[in-house]
C-alpha cells in the first residue's frame, strides 16, 4: 500500500518538474517565445534617443520625388496644406532654430500650429511617418524614404539645407536644431507617478460653496441665432419620450409661453424612410476607402460626391470607367489614381452616383 | 422636502400641488412678471391654509370625451398576437429611439477615417453606455479583424520576448471592471467659448462600459519583465495607425491597466478595439490602445506622435505640457441639456454624469441660478472608482430663466473648476482636459441653451 503511495507521489512529483522545465509559469501553456524575426517585423518604434533607428539615409532631393508622389495630394507640395490634414510646415523662424522656442506659440493672435511648430524631438517624425504614412497605405516606405521624406519636410522648414542627407549618423545633430526642441514641460500633476517628478497638487483650487457664492451670473458667451441648425436638427437628435424634447431647430425659436408641440413618436418615425441603397453604397464607399477623398455632400481631396452627381446625372457608364481609370484636371490640379476594385462594386457606385448620390 | 424619500420621475407631486388652483394662477401671472418675492409669499400662504389637490397636468389634460383615447381604444398590441422569439437573433433597440446615434460633430475633421463621433449623453441612463452608442476615435479608420489571426507581443526589458495568441488571452485569470473613457480633447470646442449646441458635442466623447479582461501585470509578470529599471510601456496598435502611447507603470503595477477583450458581456465592438484593447482607467482614451498587438517596456518615455505632435497642452507662455494623462474630475447635467425643450412649467428631475481619473466621485452639487446658490445631489449607486457615476436632483421649474450647472467633487477631494479658474491657469488654447463647469441655459420658451457664464 504505501509502496503505491509512493509510486504515485513520485510520477506527481516527475510530472510537475517536467512541466516546470519546459515553462517556468504560473500559467503553464499560455503564452510562447517571440522569435527574433517576430520581434524585428513588428519593434519598430524610434524613442527620443533615437533607440530603434534602423541604419540608413535619404537626401532632400530624394525626400521631394517621394513626397510629391505619395504625400503632396493630401499635404500640399509644401506640407502647407489644411484641406484633409492640418499643415505641417510653416510657423517657425530662424531664430526658433537658435532658441529651441518656437516664438509663435507665444502669441494668441496666431492663427495656427503647425506639425513643426509643436514637434519637440526629429525621432517622432520618423517614427511615425515609418509606422503610419502614407494614409492609406501605412508601413511601405522604405526606412530610406522615409529619412528622405523627413529631410524633405526639415528642409520645408529651413532646418537642414536643399543638399542635405538625413542619416542615422547625423540625426542627432539635427535634434539639434529642431525650433520648438525646448518647448515642452513634463512638470504637471497629470501624469500618475513620479517617473517625471511632476508637481502633486492640481492646478485649480475651487471651493465648494452652497450659498450667495457670487453675484448674479451674466450669460458670456452662446450661439449666435445663425449657427441654430449646424448641427442637424436637434429635434431628430433627442428621445421621443420622456422629460424633455429636442428643439426644431429648422424653425426659428419659438417666443416664451408658446406650447411646445410633442410629436407624437410614431409620427416622427414614420417620417424617416430608409434609404436602404444609399446605405449599401456608403457601405462600398467605405469598404474601397473612397471616402478618404471625398465626402458625399463636401469636397475632401477630390470633388464631393454630389457634385459629380450634378455634373454627371445618369452617366452610369461613364462614372463606372472614370473610377477604374482615374483621371486629373476635371476638379482641380489632384489627379485621382486608378482604383483597383471589382467592376460590379465600381458599377453599383456609379449607378449611386448618377442617380444623385442621397445617403 | 426630505430628498431621500422622494422617488424620482415625472410623476412626482410637485408642490405646486398644495395651492389652489386661484393661487397657481396667480403665481404664474406674477411669475411672469418677475416677482418672485411675490411667488415666495403665495407659497407661505397656501402652506398656511390646507389647500385642495389640484394637479397641473398641462401636459396629459382629460380631453372632453372624458377619457384618454389611448386608454379607451384598446390599441392593436393589446387585442392582437404579437412576434415571435428570435426574430431577430441579435436584437435592436425600438424603432422609436432612433433619434440616439453617435454623430460627427459638422466642419470639425475632413475625413472619416482620422475622426471622432460622438455619444448621445443627452439620452442616456444609468452609467453603462450601450456599446452600439459608444464614442469613436479613430486616427486611421477602424476594422474588424479576425481574431484568431490577432497575436499579442511583450517585448523589451523582459527576461524573454512573448507572444500570445487571443485564445491565450482569454484563457488567463480574468477581471471585470467599470471604468470611463474620455478622450483627452472632450469640450475642447468649448475652451475659447462656447461653439457647439448640445451636451452630445460638448461632452460625447466619454463613455463608460464593464471591461473583461486580464491585469496587464500578470502578462509583464510572465515575460519577466524589470519592473525596477523599466520605467516606461509603451503600447502598440495593430491597426494602420499602429497607434503609440507610453503607459505610467504605476497604474500597471497597481493592476488597474488592462488587456480586454470584453465589453459589457460580450466582445469588444470592432470601433472599440476588437480583438484586444489596453484599458488605461483615469487616463484619456488615446492611452486606451485598440488593436493591441504590442506591449515594450522600457527606461525611457517615448514621445510618439500623440504625445508629441497632439495631446500636449498648450499653456499661455508658449510651453506646451507632454505626458498629460490624467482626466481630472468633471460634471455634465445631461437634462436639462443644451438643444432640449423642456415641455411645461412644474417638476423635473436633474439628472447627469460625474468622474474622475483619480477615484471615486465624492459629491455633486448642483445650482440652478448660474453658480450662486446650489443643493447637493444624490449620487445613485454603483459609485465606483474611475467610472461614470449618475447623479440627480428635484427641481421644480417656475417657467423662469434659470442657468444649471454641476459642480463635482472627487476623493481626493479636488473640486470641479469654473472657466475663470481654468483659464486663469491654463489660458484658452490648450485644447485638452477642459473639465470646467458646464453651464445650461433654460430659457422662458422652455428651450435649453449652451452658455458660458460671467
Amino acid at each position: 500500500m504505501s509502496r503505491f503511495r509512493n509510486a504515485v507521489l513520485t510520477a506527481a512529483l516527475l510530472a510537475v518538474a517536467s512541466l516546470a522545465s519546459a515553462q517556468a509559469s504560473k500559467y503553464p501553456g499560455v503564452g510562447r517565445d517571440a522569435t527574433p524575426k517576430e520581434v524585428a517585423k513588428w519593434d519598430i518604434d524610434v524613442r527620443p534617443d533615437f533607440k530603434g533607428l534602423p541604419a540608413g539615409s535619404g537626401s532632400v532631393a530624394s525626400g521631394q520625388d517621394v513626397w510629391e508622389a505619395k504625400c503632396a495630394h493630401c499635404h500640399g507640395v509644401f506640407g502647407e496644406s489644411n484641406e484633409v490634414f492640418s499643415p505641417l510646415i510653416g510657423g517657425t523662424s530662424a531664430e526658433d532654430i537658435k532658441t529651441g522656442r518656437v516664438a509663435n506659440l507665444s502669441r494668441t493672435d496666431y492663427p495656427g500650429r503647425t506639425t513643426i511648430m509643436k514637434v519637440a524631438t526629429v525621432s517622432t517624425l520618423w517614427d511615425y511617418i515609418n509606422r503610419a504614412m502614407p494614409w492609406t497605405n501605412p508601413k511601405t516606405l522604405t526606412p530610406d524614404e522615409v529619412y528622405g521624406v523627413t529631410a524633405f519636410l526639415l528642409n520645408l522648414a529651413n532646418v537642414v539645407p536643399e543638399n542635405f542627407t538625413l542619416s542615422d549618423k547625423n540625426i542627432a545633430e539635427v535634434q539639434n536644431r529642431m525650433p520648438n526642441r525646448n518647448g515642452m514641460q513634463t512638470q504637471h500633476a497629470m501624469w500618475p507617478g513620479n517617473e517625471f517628478g511632476g508637481a502633486k497638487k492640481p492646478d485649480t483650487d475651487n471651493k465648494i460653496c452652497m450659498n450667495d457664492c457670487k453675484p448674479e451670473a451674466k450669460v458670456a458667451s452662446f450661439l449666435p441665432d445663425f449657427a441654430r441648425n449646424a448641427h442637424g436638427n436637434l429635434a431628430e437628435q433627442n428621445r421621443l419620450v420622456g422629460q424633455q424634447r429636442g428643439a426644431d431647430t429648422t424653425k426659428p425659436e419659438p417666443k416664451a409661453g408658446t406650447p411646445v408641440s410633442a410629436v407624437p413618436a410614431a409620427t416622427a418615425v414614420a417620417a424617416k424612410a430608409e434609404n436602404s441603397e444609399g446605405k449599401a453604397a456608403m457601405a462600398l464607399l467605405n469598404k474601397h476607402s473612397c471616402t478618404a477623398c471625398h465626402g458625399v455632400d463636401k469636397k475632401i481631396v477630390g470633388p464631393g460626391f454630389n457634385e459629380v452627381a450634378k455634373k454627371y446625372a445618369g452617366k452610369v457608364d461613364y462614372l463606372a470607367g472614370k473610377i477604374k481609370a482615374g483621371g486629373s484636371g476635371v476638379w482641380g490640379p489632384i489627379p485621382m489614381p486608378p482604383q483597383t476594385l471589382p467592376s460590379a462594386d465600381a458599377q453599383k457606385i456609379a449607378e449611386w452616383i448618377s442617380k444623385g448620390a442621397s445617403k | 422636502m426630505k430628498e431621500d424619500n422622494i422617488n424620482s420621475g415625472r410623476v412626482q407631486k410637485a408642490p405646486e400641488n398644495f395651492l389652489t388652483q386661484g393661487g397657481i394662477k396667480e403665481v404664474f401671472a406674477e411669475g411672469k412678471k418677475g416677482r418672485r418675492d411675490f411667488i415666495r409669499h403665495a407659497f407661505a400662504a397656501a402652506a398656511a391654509g390646507a389647500a385642495a389637490p389640484m394637479a397641473m397636468a398641462q401636459g396629459n389634460p382629460v380631453p372632453t370625451e372624458g377619457g384618454d383615447p389611448h386608454i379607451l381604444n384598446l390599441p392593436e398590441h393589446a387585442t392582437g398576437l404579437g412576434q415571435g422569439v428570435a426574430v431577430e437573433g441579435y436584437g435592436k433597440p425600438s424603432k422609436y429611439e432612433a433619434n440616439l446615434q453617435r454623430r460627427q460633430s459638422p466642419g470639425l475633421t475632413q475625413t472619416t477615417q482620422a475622426s471622432v463621433s460622438f455619444a448621445p449623453l443627452q439620452s442616456l441612463f444609468g452609467i453603462v453606455t450601450p456599446s452600439g452608442l459608444h464614442f469613436e476615435r479613430h486616427h486611421q479608420g477602424w476594422w474588424d479583424i479576425d481574431p484568431s489571426k490577432h497575436r499579442f507581443m511583450i517585448n523589451g526589458m523582459v527576461q524573454k520576448n512573448m507572444v500570445f495568441t487571443v485564445d491565450e488571452i482569454m484563457r488567463l485569470p480574468s477581471v471585470s471592471r467599470f471604468h470611463f473613457i474620455e478622450c483627452g480633447a472632450n469640450t475642447a470646442v468649448d475652451w475659447g467659448n462656447v461653439a457647439v449646441p448640445t451636451v452630445q458635442y460638448t461632452h460625447g466623447m466619454l463613455s463608460c462600459s464593464e471591461f473583461t479582461g486580464v491585469p496587464l501585470i500578470t502578462l509583464l509578470e510572465l515575460a519577466g519583465a524589470d519592473l525596477k529599471n523599466g520605467k516606461f510601456v509603451l503600447a502598440e496598435g495593430g491597426d494602420g495607425s499602429a497607434m503609440t502611447r507610453t503607459i505610467p507603470m504605476s497604474l500597471i503595477t497597481s493592476g488597474e491597466v488592462l488587456v480586454a477583450y470584453g465589453q459589457n458581456g460580450e466582445m469588444l465592438r470592432p470601433e472599440n478595439g476588437y480583438p484586444l484593447r489596453l484599458i488605461v482607467p483615469g487616463v484619456q482614451g488615446v492611452s486606451w490602445v485598440k488593436y493591441l498587438r504590442r506591449i515594450e517596456v522600457g527606461d525611457k518615455p517615448y514621445a510618439a506622435k500623440d504625445e508629441a505632435v497632439h495631446y500636449i497642452d498648450l499653456q499661455p507662455g508658449g510651453l506646451h505640457r507632454q505626458y498629460t494623462n490624467i482626466q481630472e474630475v468633471k460634471s455634465v447635467v445631461t437634462t436639462p441639456s443644451g438643444g432640449q425643450v423642456l415641455l411645461d412649467k412644474g417638476f423635473y428631475n436633474i439628472t447627469g454624469l460625474a468622474w474622475s481619473g483619480k477615484g471615486k466621485i465624492k459629491r455633486v452639487d448642483v445650482s440652478t441660478d448660474g453658480g450662486r446658490n446650489w443643493r447637493q445631489a444624490r449620487l445613485e449607486t454603483p459609485v465606483l472608482s474611475k467610472a461614470l457615476t449618475r447623479f440627480n436632483l428635484n427641481w421644480i421649474w417656475d417657467g423662469k430663466p434659470a442657468i444649471i450647472q454641476s459642480r463635482a467633487q472627487d476623493e481626493t477631494g479636488h473640486v470641479q473648476p469654473t472657466y475663470q479658474q481654468l483659464r486663469g491657469v491654463r489660458g484658452t488654447r490648450s485644447i485638452y482636459h477642459n473639465n470646467a463647469i458646464q453651464s445650461w441655459l433654460v430659457q422662458e420658451n422652455g428651450e435649453v441653451k449652451n452658455v458660458q457664464v460671467s
